[in-house]
């Protein structure tokens, strides 16, 4: 089913939302892949806060290329999502709702999915150039000395996803994929 | 002897840097094109289109195909007539690279040590294999190598008891772990024989062939042919969402090897397999 949300995201989306659904998200959404999780992770360990409230909000894995003159950013497609998936839980736990990458979760990442009605997006991995297109704005807003990998805000209109894992812990990897095995 | 100057080298790089980042070979288009018309799954087919779609605005407005714009693995073979002027050969890679990564809005995604991990920021080192050949010229392939794919890479030890067979079920594991992790539909390079190392390098050779020749070796050929079919019954599909077309080739390369052993190296590579060639 087609479906067009904003963010952050509210509780009751995230919960609607269903496995192969295929959502347009507009609205802000923010950024943050291996060293940037790691840093928060940490960041949280030691009692201090967080750059960025996890409340309702999504967290695209992505770093991207660096923008052209005139354009917002560079190519900017999902990154792999298992690299977070020992920082996931802790996320999910303090509010955050939606996460999007590419490539299966662990079991702690989809527990916790479940536990907060929260929702894992896979949006097409080497599609950078064409996601791209779907961001109007990009802001670092932390860990800036990190590069491509420092937490960005990202205005996004219509940003193309897809469902892999909703808040009941359906599985689109799963169930997809044993629709087309032959062996 | 013929002479051939850094200052080619380094410009010729960083070009190639450029263009391997932003246009896929004319039989990578071909293999999508026929992708995209035998895709069974809706959501398959729809993904390939945007897969094609992104193709094309990533050449008409200069936006890199994938934002992981890759290590810079570099093959050159050097003619051994040739006499390099104006500085190291290995240097003057790595100042194409810095050039075409700066210069181009590539991604810098080199840190300087494993466990340390500081951005090196313009992407050097390069992974630089030099083979020395008969001959007056340079040949150069630059494969900018995305590391999504390559994390689900392997290299299996087998006994040369377990031949074909042992080959085959080793390509298919590999794949079947990489799922939807190495952004399918894959380019699956595999090297058989050698060494522990040599095997690996065969793997990633092979990712820089046309994927529309194969092996000048019968059987070898035969081979890719089967395990293409074979990994395209696994069901990963496009974006690894379910579908027919989980690979758009794979390609083998083989090397003698010692009696007590069986080396094979998987290296998997994403729908974006890029690389760029010249001879100087």
């Amino acid at each position: 089913m087609d479906r067009y949300i904003n963010a952050p995201i509210s509780d009751e989306d995230a919960r609607s939302l269903r496995a192969g659904d295929y959502v347009y998200i507009t609205g802000t959404i923010y950024t943050a892949r291996d060293a940037a999780h790691k840093r928060m992770y940490e960041a949280l360990g030691e009692g201090k806060e967080l750059p960025l409230s996890m409340e309702n909000n999504i967290i695209y894995y992505m770093g991207p290329s660096p923008a052209r003159e005139g354009r917002p950013i560079g190519s900017a497609g999902p990154t792999t999502a298992s690299r977070m998936d020992k920082y996931a839980p802790s996320l999910l736990d303090l509010g955050l709702k939606g996460m999007i990458g590419k490539g299966k979760r662990s079991q702690a990442v989809k527990d916790a999915i479940i536990r907060n009605g929260a929702v894992y997006f896979a949006a097409v991995g080497g599609a950078g150039a064409l996601l791209a297109q779907r961001i109007t704005k990009s802001t670092v807003i932390a860990y800036d000395d990190l590069g491509t990998e420092a937490i960005r805000e990202l205005e996004v209109k219509d940003f193309p996803v897809i469902v892999v894992i909703d808040s009941e812990g359906n599985d689109l990897y799963e169930t997809a994929v044993s629709q087309y095995r032959k062996i | 002897m013929r002479t051939v100057k850094t200052e080619t080298i380094i410009e010729n790089i960083k070009e190639m840097c450029i263009e391997a980042t932003h246009f896929l070979s004319d039989d990578m288009k071909q293999v999508f094109e026929e992708a995209v018309q035998t895709e069974e799954s809706p959501l398959g087919k729809q993904i390939l289109n945007q897969l094609q779609e992104n193709l094309e605005i990533a050449g008409n407005d200069m936006i890199p195909i994938c934002q992981d714009t890759g290590m810079a693995v570099i093959f050159v073979k050097i003619g051994q007539e040739v006499h390099i002027e104006g500085g190291s050969l290995t240097d003057a890679i790595n100042e194409g690279v810095r050039r075409g990564y700066v210069d181009g809005f590539l991604r810098k995604s080199v840190v300087a040590d494993p466990i340390y991990r500081e951005n090196t920021k313009d992407n050097t080192p390069a992974v630089i294999h030099y083979d020395i050949v008969e001959g007056d010229t340079i040949d150069i392939t630059v494969a900018p190598k995305g590391f999504g794919s390559e994390n689900m890479s392997r290299v299996f030890m087998l006994k040369p008891a377990d031949g074909i067979e042992g080959v085959k079920e080793a390509i298919l594991t590999a794949v079947r772990d990489a799922g939807p992790n190495a952004c399918p539909p894959m380019v699956v390079g595999v090297g058989i024989g050698g060494t522990f190392e040599k095997c690996a390098l065969l793997a990633k050779k092979a990712l820089t062939r046309n994927v529309l020749e194969g092996s000048p070796i019968e059987y070898v050929k035969n081979l890719e042919k089967e395990m293409l079919e074979k990994i395209n019954c696994l069901g990963i599909g496009p974006g690894g969402l379910g579908g027919t077309k989980t690979a758009l080739a794979v390609n083998i390369e083989t090397y003698p090897t010692h009696i007590a052993g069986l080396p094979v190296a998987v290296n998997i590579c994403c729908h974006v397999n890029r690389h760029a060639h010249r001879v100087i």
